[in-house]
């Protein structure tokens, strides 16, 4: 197990590496650079900048030199947040965003994973039209649109909530980033779990289970949900890596200091490290969680093995 | 034993309705069933006649759709409207059940002996750890080899029968009063299927329960049941003891049942008949495990097989599941890559070409097992069957083509006017008809035929074996003959070739492999067959 671990974790370092070296090329692409204002710079200052932040030397050189930086996990310094380093943005914004991202996650997968098997239980009946008609609203209504309605309901007209703001972290005004982050995400799991759930409830070892008289939990959690749970599983694998990356918008919307503005920011910046810094944090993350879902499924599964 | 003694499970008037879309489906229509203790029972019937439902519906265990009425009585209360907290307390303690499907009806996720200890725990008050170890003791009793390790095995590392001996296990555990058996032994080898059988009576004798045994096998029948219960369409035709339904069978169902097994034998062709199809140490090898670390090994799936077909002859290969029988039949018609040599109508074909095959392949055709998964659903009949016209016969027009899939689906006695159905329209009788259309169209020379009758209920099978004989009497066909069902093979093949593990274990001529059979696996095969006299004795 340890070796498969291993062997997997030393595998990724080629694709971060590609995908470091594609979008480096592919940000200096884009017209424009870091410090091109709207009115430019004197061309003294312009020079220094470039010299300061080694633009002024060969692409190649550059990206040498950005290559040796991140072998050393060194993201170098922002060049529009001008006194911070990428590592210090970093460490103040990526915790918060984790905290919101995997209370959103264990949310989801708790009231998605619930609501699904209630349905699958009850298919075909008012229950479960109900619980998949909810669902189906859950994942078409954009996020920007309930985090305002949440915003104005809770937060201005009943006034239980605040609008916005970080705080901390306090319990309260964590409550609607994470719910405006969970909402399509319960939705997206209860429809998974409901589906797997109807087709394990059907299957032959669940109707041994039942013919030997178990009881309905044991029936229904023991024999039917483990298995019922791998789709979702590998569903919450890319799901997780996003969502612990942070959102742009519901960071936005309630002014959180999260990684996720960052992503917006540093392109239209030009910040060509601070994008750079982003891009290998959400590929590392989509790489580990992809590692955590196999690793699950071993757990889960008997039949699935690494050796 | 006698049938005269107080039921255990007695079943009044048993009603199962399903609700569909299309309306409301009679599965089984008012049955009168008992069991008596010590003794065995079998409910016969063809696919569809209810007999499954039945008990499906005796237990509690109907789909969402389903709904049973009438009485089942066991210790004085009506299962049927028992709650379930109730029905939990009878199921898997005093009436337990044995299904079909040994392959997926364990739990994939947990481990052998947690599966046999739950309802030790559930039922018997017993600690985890002292089911375990009557787990162990289960084990044992069912012949499990190795108890020790298979206790900690999870279901997908045993085979078949070894699963089914589990579920034997389980349904033992709190030493049942009625024990139910769905079909327990179709899934299985002929030879697994006796070890079973053998089980079954054994433990049976031992413990004293009462046995209710579902099945189409009349073999199986003959040989364990006290009394008998015919099912058709959902209503019981006829019962009682075995020998009478046996010796003078009073409906007419069951005298077509009986009817059903398949008797005859080929008769031999001409002396100078011309040879057709010779195949020379015939082999084929699949490598496993090729990982980074290990080194290859190599598994022989059919090693070194030689024999030689004239025209017009059929050749039965016989033996279990991963015999190397299906692989051999495909290593004949070159569809997979072989060593050896394979002569067909002085032509060597083994090693050749795709564009070298293509000439050919109108005359080498094949049959598969499952008519369910072999005929494309997006297509009609009339376009699967005049597919292969296409390919071999492009100059023909649209309306020849046509003309030609009539007169083929004629021939198999399906009428000209269904191909323009599709297949799910079909029975599985039916589909292998279509199957076998789509060969003869071609008019081939070779046909292997891969089990065309292991899916069909037996009545079907009848049908289908006649219809091959008729064809290849018409057409002078070849057949390679790939089966586990021995009286099928005694009633169609000239010789027989009996496989195992990849390699042949005897042959020679169908009547000498059947009456003096010289291996022991063949005279294991042949006795585990249940095989009738007359089938035995049959001759041309």
């Amino acid at each position: 197990m340890t070796r498969y671990v291993l062997g997997r974790l030393l595998g990724a370092i080629p694709t971060i590496f590609l995908i470091v070296t594609i979008s480096f090329f592919l940000i200096r692409i884009a017209p424009g650079g870091p410090f091109d204002l709207e009115r430019p710079l004197e061309a003294k200052v312009m020079e220094n900048l470039n010299k300061i932040y080694h633009l002024d030397e060969p692409l190649w050189q550059q990206y040498l030199l950005y290559l040796k930086s991140v072998a050393q996990l060194d993201f170098g310094p922002s060049f529009y947040f001008r006194d911070f380093t990428i590592n210090e943005l970093f460490a103040q914004s990526l915790p918060i965003s984790i905290q919101l991202g995997l209370t959103a996650l264990c949310l989801a997968l708790v009231v998605g994973g619930t609501l699904g098997v209630v349905a699958a239980l009850r298919q075909n009946q008012p229950t479960d039209y109900t619980v998949m008609a909810a669902a189906t609203l859950g994942v078409t209504i954009p996020n920007f649109v309930v985090a305002p309605i949440l915003t104005l309901v809770l937060g201005v007209w009943l006034g239980w909530l605040p609008v916005g703001g970080w705080n901390g972290g306090a319990f309260v005004n964590v409550i609607l980033p994470v719910v405006t982050l969970a909402l399509p995400q319960i939705a997206v799991v209860a429809r998974l779990t409901r589906g797997s759930m109807i087709e394990a409830l059907r299957s032959n070892h669940v109707r041994t289970a039942r013919a030997y008289g178990l009881s309905t939990y044991m029936v229904v959690v023991v024999h039917a949900l483990r298995g019922a749970i791998l789709p979702v599983v590998s569903y919450l694998g890319p799901a997780a890596a996003a969502l612990l990356t942070g959102s742009v918008v519901v960071e936005t919307i309630f002014g959180i200091p999260g990684i996720g503005r960052y992503f917006v920011q540093g392109a239209l910046n030009r910040d060509y490290t601070l994008v750079m810094g982003t891009v290998v944090v959400v590929a590392c993350f989509v790489i580990l969680f992809n590692l955590i879902v196999d690793l699950l499924y071993a757990l889960l599964d008997p039949r699935v093995r690494y050796d | 034993m006698t049938s005269t003694n107080a039921p255990v499970l007695d079943i009044q008037n048993l009603t199962v309705d399903f609700d569909t879309p299309t309306g409301t489906i009679a599965a089984v229509r008012g049955v009168d069933m008992h069991v008596g203790a010590g003794e065995t029972v079998a409910i016969v019937g063809e696919s569809g006649s209810g007999k499954s439902q039945a008990m499906m519906a005796a237990m509690g265990l109907l789909a969402a759709n389903g709904r049973a009425g009438g009485r089942v009585t066991y210790d004085g209360a009506d299962l049927l409207n028992l709650p379930l907290a109730k029905l939990n307390t009878l199921r898997g303690r005093k009436i337990t059940m044995i299904f079909q499907e040994p392959m997926t009806s364990l739990d994939p996720l947990y481990t052998i002996g947690r599966q046999l200890a739950e309802p030790m725990v559930v039922h018997g008050g017993l600690s985890w750890k002292a089911a375990k170890t009557r787990a162990l003791e289960l084990l044992k009793l069912v012949n499990i080899p190795d108890p020790d390790r298979k206790i900690k095995a999870y279901p997908y590392e045993m085979s078949g029968g070894q699963r089914q001996r589990v579920m034997i296990a389980m349904a033992l555990a709190n030493d049942p009063d009625v024990l139910i058996a769905d079909e327990p032994t179709t899934a299985l080898d002929v030879t697994t299927q006796a070890q079973i059988l053998q089980l079954l009576a054994d433990l049976q004798k031992r413990l004293g329960m009462a046995v209710m045994f579902i099945t189409h096998d009349l073999g199986i029948v003959r040989r364990i049941a006290d009394r008998v219960y015919v099912m058709k369409s959902g209503d019981v035709v006829e019962s009682g003891e075995t020998d009478r339904i046996f010796t003078s069978p009073e409906h007419p169902y069951t005298r077509m049942l009986l009817d059903a097994e398949p008797t005859g034998a080929k008769p031999p062709v001409p002396a100078a008949s011309p040879p057709l199809l010779e195949a020379q140490k015939v082999g084929v090898a699949f490598s496993v495990d090729a990982g980074l670390f290990k080194p290859r090994h190599e598994l022989k799936a059919v090693d070194g097989v030689s024999f030689a077909l004239r025209r017009g002859q059929t050749l039965g290969i016989v033996g279990e599941s991963g015999s190397g029988k299906s692989t051999l039949g495909r290593a004949v018609l070159n569809l997979l890559p072989a060593t050896g040599r394979v002569v067909y109508n002085g032509d060597v074909i083994s090693g050749k070409s795709r564009a070298h095959m293509q000439a050919l392949r109108r005359h080498l055709q094949l049959v598969f097992q499952d008519p369910f998964g072999s005929l494309s659903p997006r297509l009609t009949v009339g376009q699967i069957v005049s597919e292969g016209l296409l390919v071999h016969e492009p100059q023909l027009s649209a309306a020849d083509r046509d003309a030609r899939a009539c007169q083929a689906l004629e021939e198999v006695a399906l009428d000209p006017a269904m191909r323009n159905r599709y297949p799910h329209e079909f029975s599985g009788g039916q589909r292998q008809r279509i199957a076998i259309a789509r060969t003869m169209v071609l008019k081939p020379d070779l046909v292997v035929l891969d089990e065309p009758t292991s899916a069909l209920d037996r009545t079907i099978q009848k049908q289908i074996v006649e219809l091959l004989r008729d064809l290849q009497a018409a057409h002078e066909l070849t057949y390679l003959f790939i089966s586990h069902d021995l009286a099928v093979v005694r009633a169609l093949a000239d010789t027989v070739m009996v496989m195992k593990q990849g390699k042949v274990i005897e042959a020679g001529p169908t009547d000498v492999i059947f009456q003096s059979p010289r291996d022991d696996y063949t005279r294991e095969l042949i006795g585990a067959a249940m095989l009738t006299q007359s089938q035995m004795m049959a001759t041309g």
